[in-house]
């Protein structure tokens, strides 16, 4: 499980970008497509390999004025996922 | 045929950019007529297919073939496609993957490289290949490869030859550096489907394989991802073909015919479009071949009412072809359909025998 003071990445050859045709985000990986979620989305453009899932947090806390526990847990959750698929690194 | 209205574009393109190949793997999965090297797509009409499926929506692009190595303008093919802002994916042997033409596909911008292997073993791999020292060739471009930066599934093809090894083959992709393994078994197409018998693997087998999988799953959750799926003969239900027929995904032939999948060149009387004169967006919306069994307009008559339909459209229609004559039947894969039969004889039949090597005749 990753923890808040992990750095999260994107592994070599996973692009986030957003796809004019679909109208939507998109996150391409090795023979893998993610249609990530609107919440999905808002974490993936802060993870830049440089900010903490505790900053990734609360940026999105102040962002959406909800409550950071609530976002922590979903933020660990939606990035654990990801690692798992290969997508991520932490 | 008019298209649906909500026909979303394909995810994937794959060109096959040529069917010629150093390899001779009797499980080659292409047709048993090849094309020529002169009847080929040239540079400049590739690279306007791949401007047109970056337009409509196509995502990721596979190079394969034969052996896309073979093509000495890959490099700018692969430009090309990156130029178009599609995900490069090269699927290769890699037995001619030195340093130089590894730098300059890296240069070109390709997103990721496919490696096949054929064993884990060097002397049974260069035996099921037909190729000498192309296990130690594959393993130095595994190599470079890793060391480039760049990610790497390493596809190993299993079946009755060489899955015995599987703990072993799945150690080897570890130890590669791999970031992806796939297992993938051997499907009865083209040339393959010659060497059935021979190819298919035992009941044990299998249960071993599935069980070393799951159990290195496990193991190297979070860093590895292994891609694995119980072939269509031991599997009770089908697939759906390439995610449902002219659903996701678009195959475009060495010469340009546009089909729903590689292996529906087997399909006879089909008429398939060519790229040389009609764009994909066409093709896609337009074709007949592409309509014809597509969702949700077509099912095959003995699946009508099955609660799976949505998910497996009936399966695949090239296997269904394959082993009853008639493309538009449920796959034989299925244990429910009337022909399930042909696939239970065909596990009958299955023994220890020599594998027939790919020959290259050419149409």
């Amino acid at each position: 499980m990753i923890d808040s003071s992990a750095v999260p990445r994107l592994k070599p050859g996973v692009k986030f970008r957003f796809d004019r045709s679909r109208d939507a985000w998109v996150l391409l990986a090795p023979e893998r497509l993610f249609m990530p979620d609107e919440i999905a989305v808002e974490v993936l453009k802060l993870v830049d390999g440089v900010r903490a899932v505790s900053s990734i947090v609360d940026e999105l806390a102040v962002a959406f004025k909800a409550p950071r526990d609530v976002i922590e847990t979903d933020v660990l959750a939606m990035l654990d996922d990801l690692r798992g698929k290969g997508a991520l690194a932490a | 045929m008019n298209a649906p209205a909500n026909l979303a574009a394909p995810i994937a393109l794959i060109a096959e950019l040529t069917h010629r190949c150093p390899l001779s793997c009797g499980y080659c999965s292409n047709p048993l007529e090849l094309e020529r090297a002169s009847a080929e797509l040239d540079t400049a009409t590739w690279s306007r297919v791949f401007a047109e499926a970056a337009d409509m929506g196509v995502l990721h692009l596979h190079l394969t073939g034969g052996e896309p190595m073979s093509r000495r303008d890959l490099p700018l093919l692969i430009r090309a496609a990156s130029g178009a802002g599609l995900y490069t994916n090269l699927i290769t042997s890699g037995v001619t993957l030195d340093d130089n033409a590894l730098a300059k596909l890296v240069e070109a911008g390709v997103d990721h490289v496919q490696l096949s292997f054929q064993d884990s073993l060097a002397g049974s791999a260069d035996r099921i290949g037909g190729y000498r020292g192309g296990h130690a060739r594959k393993l130095a471009a595994a190599a470079r490869i890793v060391a480039s930066g760049l990610p790497l599934t390493a596809n190993f093809v299993v079946h009755r030859g060489n899955l015995d090894r599987i703990a072993d083959i799945l150690a080897l992709g570890e130890d590669l550096g791999a970031s992806r393994i796939e297992i993938a078994h051997v499907q009865y197409h083209g040339w393959a489907m010659l060497n059935r018998a021979a190819l298919m693997p035992t009941l044990a087998q299998l249960e071993a394989a599935t069980a070393a999988v799951t159990a290195a799953r496990a193991r190297l959750a979070g860093r590895v991802v292994i891609d694995y799926v119980v072939p269509d003969y031991f599997a009770a239900r089908p697939k759906a073909c390439m995610g449902g027929w002219g659903q996701r995904i678009i195959n475009v032939s060495p010469t340009g015919l546009a089909m729903p999948c590689h292996a529906a060149a087997s399909l006879p009387d089909l008429v398939f479009p060519s790229v040389r004169e009609r764009s994909l967006t066409e093709i896609w919306t337009g074709s007949n071949v592409f309509a014809m069994f597509r969702a949700p307009a077509f099912a095959p008559e003995s699946c009508r009412g099955c609660e799976r339909l949505e998910i497996d459209w009936g399966g695949c229609r090239c296997q269904a072809h394959a082993l009853t004559g008639d493309a538009a039947r449920a796959d034989p894969a299925c244990a429910l359909s009337p022909d399930h039969g042909l696939v239970v004889a065909a596990l009958a039949e299955a023994r220890a025998d020599e594998v027939v090597p790919r020959r290259m005749a050419v149409s």
